[in-house]
């Protein structure tokens, strides 16, 4: 069996494979993950659970449904990283940069993540954001 | 209530108070539009000083005298098309030779009122400008919103390919890394959901190509008497399988043969789309029924399902490209979300209607209805 990290992540994504998939990787690094298939349903485990890592699709019910999550997030549990994970990007040009303070102020997200990220890279960017 | 904004040019001050006079307590209407147009009067005694007001203030209508002491009406005609300002622009003048008139229209004046003029007739060329400009600005308006549905459409298609190209490379990079370990059947359940994606895909794409040729128009449509009946069960029998999959039972209660005056291939596009959602969206062991009825001179098609059902705000969703609705129940069935709007566009195009009723997790039923 995997070496458990004693960690739970939050995921959200509509796309059932996705979420399944997503599951799967941080399964095998080793983290617990509570999976959520929409925006409400993630606020709905927020309330009552307090994840050491959150990944959220950016487009669910809404089209910012990400933005709105990590808005809660960061407002619940200040010091729990979040992770935007989106195609949108490479598909519309639209470029989100949380680089400026003024972007800080309105994304409440750490990072973004393209959504065909290979396992290594999450890995990665993962532990980094937990000091692992 | 719209005010429009008028600017009078006239060196005459009689002129100008007469004007504003008249049509400082008009309004104009049509059925159209939305609300009243109302006016609100500016005025300059020189072609100098109407520019400075263009440049200052923003003017929807002028009132252009031609002779005036300093430049001339048609000087002010060609500053204001030179500036593209967004203004019609209406000559009023007493010495309108036939030269002058060509030159004021080459430059854009939207018509001619010769001095003196009744209000009456004051009334009803302000009138034409007025709708003439505000048809203008719908245009313009339309255009562009027009421009964005597309920008809009294309930037959701994408999503919708993507995503399920991402799903696939995900199950098979899991694959490739033996995430589930060495045992083949582990992956059973993967290799069927890429199955399943790749089949969305596919369907998204036949979807997508209905759609491009009923929205260009370069369908060539064949308009003859068809047995709907025909149709009808020809879907039935294309899609008895799938049902069989699931333990659903298909039944169709119509006459034996009945004709529309209709182009065969949108029949059977609206049909396939109905009984194939009526099947995904029903439950194992369910039932669909399809009825055909003539009354009234109108022929009726309904589908109904004994499946999930919609709620309201669901079903307020349901016509629009790529919408499907997504909830735990429907989590799992594949889709374009185009299927529907597909649907409507047709019946329109043939002059009907479609009509949904639905329960949650009793069923629903789509009706589609042309006049024979």
């Amino acid at each position: 069996m995997k070496e458990k990290l004693n960690k739970t992540v939050l995921i959200a994504d509509d796309d059932n494979d996705l979420l399944f998939q997503l599951k799967l990787n941080l399964e095998n690094m080793g983290f617990d993950v509570m999976e959520a298939h929409g925006q409400k349903e993630a606020e709905g485990i927020m309330s009552e659970n307090k994840p050491d890592l959150a990944i959220f699709d950016l487009i669910m019910e809404n089209q910012d449904s990400g933005f709105v999550l990590a808005y809660k997030m960061k407002n619940k549990y200040p010091e729990t990283p979040v992770i935007i994970a989106t195609a949108v990007t490479a598909e519309t040009g639209m470029v989100f940069g949380i680089e400026t303070e003024a972007d800080k102020n309105w994304i409440k997200a750490d990072i973004y993540i393209e959504k065909n990220i290979r396992p290594d890279q999450l890995r990665r960017e993962v532990f980094k954001l937990l000091k692992l | 209530m719209e005010t429009l904004h008028v600017l009078v040019v006239d060196d005459e001050p009689g002129i100008r108070s007469g004007i504003i006079r008249v049509l400082g307590r008009h309004t104009v209407g049509y059925p159209f539009m939305e609300e009243d147009f109302t006016f609100e009067l500016h005025e300059a005694e020189s072609g100098e000083k109407a520019i400075e007001i263009l440049e200052s203030t923003s003017i929807d209508i002028v009132l252009l005298d031609n002779k005036l002491p300093g430049i001339s009406g048609i000087e002010v005609l060609e500053y204001i098309k030179e500036k593209n300002f967004d203004v019609s622009v209406m000559m009023i003048t007493s010495y309108a030779s036939l030269d002058l008139a060509v030159k004021a229209i080459n430059n854009g004046a939207y018509n001619f009122v010769p001095k003196p003029f009744t209000p009456e007739e004051l009334k009803g060329a302000i009138e034409s400008i007025a709708k003439n400009l505000y048809l203008k600005r719908m245009t313009r308006e339309m255009n562009r919103e027009g421009r964005e549905a597309k920008f809009q459409f294309l930037s959701v298609l994408s999503h919708e390919l993507k995503s399920p190209l991402n799903a696939i490379e995900g199950y098979l990079r899991i694959m490739s890394d033996r995430q589930a370990g060495n045992n083949l059947e582990d992956y059973d359940a993967m290799i069927d959901r890429s199955m399943e994606r790749i089949k969305g895909m596919r369907s998204l794409i036949m979807d997508l190509l209905d759609l491009t040729r009923i929205e260009n128009g370069s369908k060539q449509r064949r308009i003859v008497k068809n047995d709907i009946i025909d149709i009808i069960r020809a879907s039935v029998q294309m899609f008895e399988p799938m049902a069989e999959q699931r333990h659903i039972k298909m039944e169709l209660i119509s006459p034996d043969e009945l004709y529309l005056l209709s182009d065969k291939d949108e029949c059977s596009i609206i049909i396939n789309n109905l009984i194939s959602n009526a099947i995904k969206y029903n439950k194992d062991f369910g039932k669909v029924t399809c009825t055909v009825r003539k009354e009234k001179g109108k022929i009726s098609i309904s589908v109904s399902d004994t499946g999930v059902g919609m709620s309201e705000e669901e079903k307020a969703l349901l016509f629009q490209d790529f919408v499907r609705i997504k909830n735990e129940k429907t989590r799992n069935i594949a889709g374009s979300g185009l299927g529907l709007s597909i649907v409507k566009k047709l019946v329109e195009m043939n002059e009907g209607n479609i009509e949904v009723e639905s329960y949650p997790d009793k069923g629903t039923t789509f009706t589609v209805c042309f006049a024979e």
